[in-house]
C-alpha cells in the first residue's frame, strides 16, 4: 500500500569541479536526516553517494544524479556524460585506478571508490558505453525499517 | 516543562523583531513571529551566536549571578584560561588569581595545570586508540551538541576523556572538604566562563549523571570589578609569572593550542561553528581517516572569542600566543608530570562516567511512510516560494519555511511575496 508514496529528487553533477564536490551527498544525508532513517543507513548512504560523486568529478563531463526514496529502500541512480569505462571488472577491483597524477595528489584516485561504493550499499549495478558515459545503480534496503 | 535546558533566553520586551539573531543561526533554530525570536530548543545548540547578533541586547546569556556565592560555606573559583588572555600582557595569570581572590571568593583556581594533565592524558589516550578516526576534542560544550543533534553518527569520534574544569571541579571539591572538614556540597566551585554553552555543560551535562561545578560567572560580568580588585594586587616579575604556568594548560584558551603544545603528529584544529560543520561533513564521507585528533571550537579562534569574554578576540588570542612562545624560548618546563599522569591514566582518573547519547532532531513523522510523504509536501511548497530567503515570514529561508508549514507551525499565506497560484 506504500508503493505510490515515493520521493524523487535530481541534482546535477558537474565534471572537475572540485570546489563544489560533495555537496550533494551532504544533502543527500540531510534529507534521510529529515525522514528519521537510521544512522548506520544514513552513513552508508553518504560515504556510497560521495565516492559516486567524487567520479563524475574526476573523470566524467556531467551528470545527472536521481534521489528516489520509498519506504522500502534508497535509490541514487547516476548517469554521466563522459569517457566511461572499458573494463568494468577490473575498475571494480580495490586499487585499480586510472586517476592523473594530478587528482592523486589532491588524495583522491586511490582506486578506492566503486569497490567503496557496492561496500556500502545493498545493491550495486553498473554498466558503461566507453566514449559515452557510465550508469551507476545503487539501492539501500529501508524494509526492514518500515515493518517497525 | 521543556526536555532540554538552554541558557540563552529572549527579553520579548527588548526584541524588536530584527531577525537578526534569526539570520546568523547556524542550526536554523530561531523563528521572528508576531515580531519576537523565539528559539527552537530541539534545534539549539548553546553557541551564542545570537547572542552577539542581536542589535537590541534583547538575547540573554542566563549565567550566574554573583550573589549565588553566599550559598556556600567555602568557595572557589575557576577561571577558564580565555579569562588570562582579556587583560594586557603585563598582567599575568598570577594577578589575575589574586584579584579574584580580593572579589570575595576564598580561593582561585588555576586550571592550566588540569589542563596541562587532560592534554598529557589525551596523548595517552591516541597513542592506544584503536577505534574510529580522527577522535574529536569534547572541551567546547557546543561542539558535543552539534554532534548529538546533527551529527549523531560521530559520536563515538568524541574522546571519552572528562574535561579538565570537571576534573578539577572534582578534585577541589574532594581536597577541601577534607581540609575544612566541610560537606563536598558546602563548597561552591564557579567557573569564570568565556560562553554560555559552558553554563549549560554544568547543568545539564550531556552524558553524565552531575558537574562537580556548582555555577558560571561570565567573565564580561566579572571583568570591571575584576579590574578594580586587581589595582592594588603587586605585580611578580613577568619572568617569575611565567615559571608558575603551564604551557600545555594555557593552550586550552585558542584554537590549536593543544595539537601545537602537545606536538601531535597528525592533528587538525578549526574553529568557528561553519568551518567545523565542513569538517564534520568531511569526516562523515570517510575523508578524514588518516587525521588522529581534531580540535574544534565553535567561537572562532577558540575560547578567547566566546561571546561572553570582553577583549577583542585576535588580541586576546595573541597575548595566549605570546605566553606560549616566551615559555617555549625560555624552555620553561612548568608542566604536569608525565609519570604520574600516566598512574593517575591507569587509575581512570581521567574518564567520564556514563555514556554521551546522540540527540537526533525528532523526524518529520514516526512513520517512514508519512515523512516521505510530508518531505515531498515540503519539496513541492518550496517549488512555489519565491527563493530569496527573505526572512519576512519569520523563518530564515525559504526551505526552512516550507518544513515549517508542512509541520503545522506556519501558513502558506505567511509568505508575503509569493502569488497564489
Amino acid at each position: 500500500m506504500h508503493a505510490e508514496v515515493e520521493l524523487s529528487l535530481n541534482f546535477d553533477i558537474k565534471g572537475r569541479n572540485f570546489s563544489k564536490a560533495g555537496t550533494i551527498s551532504t544533502k543527500i544525508k540531510e534529507i534521510l536526516q529529515e525522514l528519521g532513517i537510521p544512522m548506520s543507513i544514513i552513513r552508508r548512504t553518504a560515504i556510497a553517494a560521495y565516492e559516486a560523486e567524487m567520479n563524475v568529478v574526476m573523470y566524467a563531463d556531467k551528470a545527472q544524479l536521481t534521489l528516489c526514496l520509498t519506504p522500502a529502500g534508497i535509490s541514487i541512480i547516476i548517469n554521466d556524460e563522459g569517457p566511461g569505462i572499458e573494463d568494468i571488472k577490473q575498475a571494480m577491483e580495490e586499487g585499480f585506478s586510472t586517476a592523473t597524477d594530478e587528482i592523486r595528489e589532491m588524495g583522491f584516485g586511490a582506486g578506492m571508490g566503486l569497490p567503496n561504493i557496492k561496500k556500502n550499499s545493498d545493491k550495486m549495478k553498473i554498466s558503461s558505453i566507453p566514449g559515452k558515459g557510465t550508469s551507476l545503480d545503487i539501492f539501500f534496503n529501508l524494509s526492514k525499517v518500515s515493518e517497525q | 516543562m521543556s526536555q532540554y535546558l538552554h541558557f540563552i533566553r529572549v527579553d520579548t520586551d527588548k526584541c524588536e523583531g530584527r531577525m537578526q539573531c534569526m539570520r546568523v543561526c547556524p542550526t536554523q533554530a530561531i523563528r521572528v513571529r508576531k515580531n519576537k525570536a523565539t528559539i527552537i530548543e530541539e534545534k539549539c545548540i548553546d553557541c551564542g551566536e545570537c547572542i552577539n547578533a542581536c542589535p537590541s541586547n534583547a538575547i540573554i546569556p542566563l549565567t550566574d549571578p554573583f550573589g549565588e556565592l553566599t550559598k556556600f560555606r567555602h568557595t572557589v573559583a575557576i577561571p577558564s584560561p580565555a579569562l588570562y588572555a582579556q587583560f594586557g600582557h603585563k598582567i599575568m595569570p598570577d594577578k589575575i588569581l589574586n584579584g579574584l581572590k580580593k572579589l570575595g571568593f576564598d580561593d582561585a583556581f588555576d586550571l592550566a595545570p588540569s589542563c596541562g594533565e587532560v592534554s598529557f592524558a589525551i596523548q595517552e589516550f591516541l597513542r592506544e586508540h584503536k577505534g574510529p578516526k580522527p577522535m574529536i576534542s569534547n572541551a567546547c560544550p557546543t561542539i558535543v551538541r552539534l554532534i548529538q543533534v546533527k551529527y549523531p553518527s560521530l559520536i563515538n569520534h568524541l574522546t571519552p576523556l572528562d574535561i579538565p574544569r570537571e576534573i578539577a571541579g572534582r578534585e577541589i571539591k574532594k581536597k577541601k572538604s577534607k581540609r575544612y572538614g566541610l560537606k563536598e556540597k558546602e563548597i561552591g566551585t564557579f567557573y569564570i566562563t568565556p560562553c554560555p554553552a559552558k553554563m549549560i555543560s554544568i547543568k545539564q551535562p550531556a552524558g553524565k549523571q552531575k558537574s562537580y561545578l556548582d555555577g558560571a560567572i561570565s567573565i564580561s560580568d566579572i571583568y570591571g570589578p575584576l579590574l578594580s580588585a586587581m589595582e592594588n594586587v603587586e605585580n611578580e616579575s613577568y619572568n617569575k609569572s611565567l615559571e608558575n604556568l603551564c604551557i600545555l594548560g594555557m593552550g586550552w584558551a585558542m584554537v590549536g593550542g593543544i595539537c601545537r603544545t602537545l606536538r601531535l603528529k597528525n592533528s587538525l584544529a578549526v574553529s568557528g561553528l561553519t568551518e567545523t560543520i565542513k569538517v564534520f561533513d568531511d569526516i562523515e564521507k570517510g575523508k578524514l581517516k588518516h587525521i588522529d585528533y581534531i580540535e574544534a571550537y565553535s567561537c572562532p579562534q577558540g575560547c578567547v572569542g566566546g561571546s561572553l569574554t570582553v577583549e577583542n578576540l585576535y588580541i586576546s588570542y595573541n597575548k595566549i600566543l605570546k605566553i606560549i612562545e616566551a615559555l617555549e624560548f625560555q624552555k620553561i618546563k612548568a608542566c604536569p608530570d608525565i609519570q604520574k599522569v600516566r598512574k593517575k591514566y591507569a587509575q581512570d582518573y581521567f574518564f567520564k562516567k556514563g555514556k554521551l547519547e546522540p540527540r537526533p532532531l525528532k523526524p518529520l513523522n514516526e512513520d517512514l511512510a508519512i515523512a516521505i510523504k510530508k518531505r515531498k509536501e515540503k519539496e513541492e511548497i518550496f517549488a512555489s516560494l519565491p527563493k530569496i530567503d527573505c526572512g519576512a515570514c519569520g523563518s530564515p529561508t525559504c526551505m526552512a519555511f516550507a518544513e515549517d508549514v508542512v509541520k503545522g507551525e506556519a501558513k502558506l499565506t505567511d509568505c508575503v511575496i509569493r502569488k497564489d497560484k
